[in-house]
């Protein structure tokens, strides 16, 4: 039964879940870095060559660290509101397209996808398990029993709920230029070039579906300037405040693993995925890593740029000026849709 | 089938602990396991996009705020002494409608089961493409679609006329 297409698929799969894992700690890392570059300090460069093992050892803190649990806390749902969180960020990422077909240089006999999973509704699957990573956040802080954690659980299905909206309506529109569900089909779509220049990329017929998109998603993971669920200021920690140790960890990594899976959505809707020009085809992944790394800095550029908006100003940005715009921009797509053909 | 009987049985069970449940944040997350089970049933069914949007719709928004609401109130033991004493599938009131709604219930899947489905039958294959979805809920079942519509626009409205106070007249 194991044949090497098998084989190579399970390798593939870990390989992605390993280099998830890895992606949190390289974004800790270049957080660190990149917010102190903004803030004129030189971050952390103890530990190993200019301080890249500081992931590393951050986490063999956190590993041996006490777990602590409040005593009224709810027990059963304290401890399973990290795993939901987690288990989520993961599993949004295994529908994500990340490169073109491969024989791995001839070592297979038949092209497998740079995919764990192909799904003919994989867009929906995403929005689907985006909007059940919300339930982490929200029992974490109601089962910790306290009051910051409580607000900040509060805050986060509201703020969730507001820009989910938009965010799907964002999605939809790519979807009728793209004319599937499919993310390697959009990706596909977004192949070549107008007038041999300029790459079809969704990103120059949608500039503000990218937006809406771009600004849905940063509220989607709970990002500056949308950080309500975790204000310092108001909430000491938001829905987290209570967790230490690991179970704090996964909360950690689920934030950073869904940065990732938005700016790897983000890449293949708007941005063509792994096409691009100068390199083959099949090295397209390179093109591919290098859009999610400059979504992924101006992520981080974002949050050390920029102040956090007061609550309802979040709220009636979410739901008087994004929806809306992007009710809107739907309409506008749909109708360039029939008038020109997909 | 193996699979069709483990989720089935998930489904069956988490819908029973809803009801059986005393703290409401309980039943919520009872609910939406329920609809995990459901959506796994529908992907048995070759109908991933319902099994997507079941998710979607209901786990993920409706039942995102009905946590919201619960956890607002924050009441998990709202319940008089007597209550706590009589479970809340014993108290009468319960137990004459439920019995009501009981008794329909089983003689509807008596009809279903022994009715064979013959009539309103998808062709093989439609039901997973969003396209005929989209077609047949806007041509053949547009009346339906539109009544339920109406529906809920209703059920909206009389939710408002409940929640308002008496003093803002």
């Amino acid at each position: 039964m194991l044949t090497p297409v098998l084989i190579a698929q399970i390798l593939l799969t870990l390989f992605v879940f390993f280099m998830l894992l890895n992606s949190a700690a390289i974004m800790v890392y270049v957080e660190r870095k990149v917010a102190a570059f903004i803030q004129q300090r030189l971050g952390p460069y103890l530990v190993g060559p200019k301080g890249m093992l500081q992931p590393l050892a951050d986490v063999v803190k956190l590993m041996f660290k006490e777990e602590l649990r409040p005593k009224a806390a709810d027990a059963f749902l304290f401890a399973l509101a990290p795993i939901i969180s987690a288990t989520c960020a993961f599993a949004a990422f295994a529908v994500v397209p990340f490169g073109a077909e491969t024989t791995f240089f001839g070592l297979l006999n038949e092209p497998i996808k740079l995919q764990v999973a192909d799904v003919n509704v994989a867009v929906l699957i995403i929005f689907a398990i985006a909007s059940m990573g919300v339930y982490g956040i929200v029992l974490a802080g109601w089962s910790s029993n306290s009051k910051y954690s409580l607000l900040g659980g509060l805050r986060s299905s509201a703020q969730m709920i507001s820009y989910e909206l938009s965010y799907g309506m964002a999605l939809a529109s790519v979807l009728l230029l793209g004319n599937s569900l499919s993310l390697t089909d959009i990706v596909n779509h977004q192949a070549g070039a107008w007038l041999h220049v300029i790459p079809k990329w969704f990103v120059f017929l949608q500039p503000v579906g990218f937006l809406i998109f771009m600004t849905a998603g940063i509220a989607e993971t709970n990002r500056a300037p949308f950080d309500f669920p975790e204000a310092e200021q108001e909430l000491v920690a938001g829905y987290h405040t209570e967790y230490s140790s690991m179970s704090f960890a996964m909360f950690f990594l689920a934030e950073y693993i869904n940065m990732v899976t938005v700016s790897a959505v983000a890449t293949d809707l708007f941005l063509g995925g792994w096409h691009g020009p100068l390199l083959p085809e099949s090295l397209g992944w390179i093109w591919f890593l290098l859009k999610v790394a400059a979504l992924l800095f101006f992520y981080v550029w974002m949050r050390w740029t920029l102040p956090r908006y007061r609550y309802d100003q979040l709220m009636a940005f979410g739901w008087k000026l994004l929806l809306p715009l992007s009710v809107v921009n739907l309409l506008v797509t749909a109708a360039g849709v029939l008038y020109f053909g997909a | 089938m193996g699979l069709f009987y483990l989720f089935a049985a998930v489904a069956v069970l988490a819908s029973l602990l809803v009801i059986a449940q005393r703290n409401p944040i309980y039943s919520v997350l009872l609910l939406i396991a329920s609809f995990g089970a459901l959506s796994g049933l529908y992907v048995m069914l070759e109908a991933p996009f319902v099994a997507v949007i079941q998710i979607i719709v209901y786990a993920g928004a409706i039942m995102v705020l009905f946590l919201f609401v619960v956890m607002l109130l924050n009441a998990p033991h709202e319940d008089t002494d007597y209550d706590e004493r009589v479970h809340p599938l014993m108290r009468p009131g319960p137990m004459r409608f439920g019995g009501v709604l009981a008794i329909a219930l089983a003689l509807e899947l008596v009809w279903a089961l022994t009715k064979r489905a013959e009539s309103g039958r998808f062709a093989g294959g439609a039901v997973s493409s969003v396209a005929a979805i989209g077609r047949l809920l806007f041509t053949q079942y547009a009346f339906a679609f539109e009544v339920t519509s109406v529906l809920i626009i209703a059920a909206m409205v009389g939710a408002v006329v409940l929640a308002r106070r008496e003093d803002w007249r």
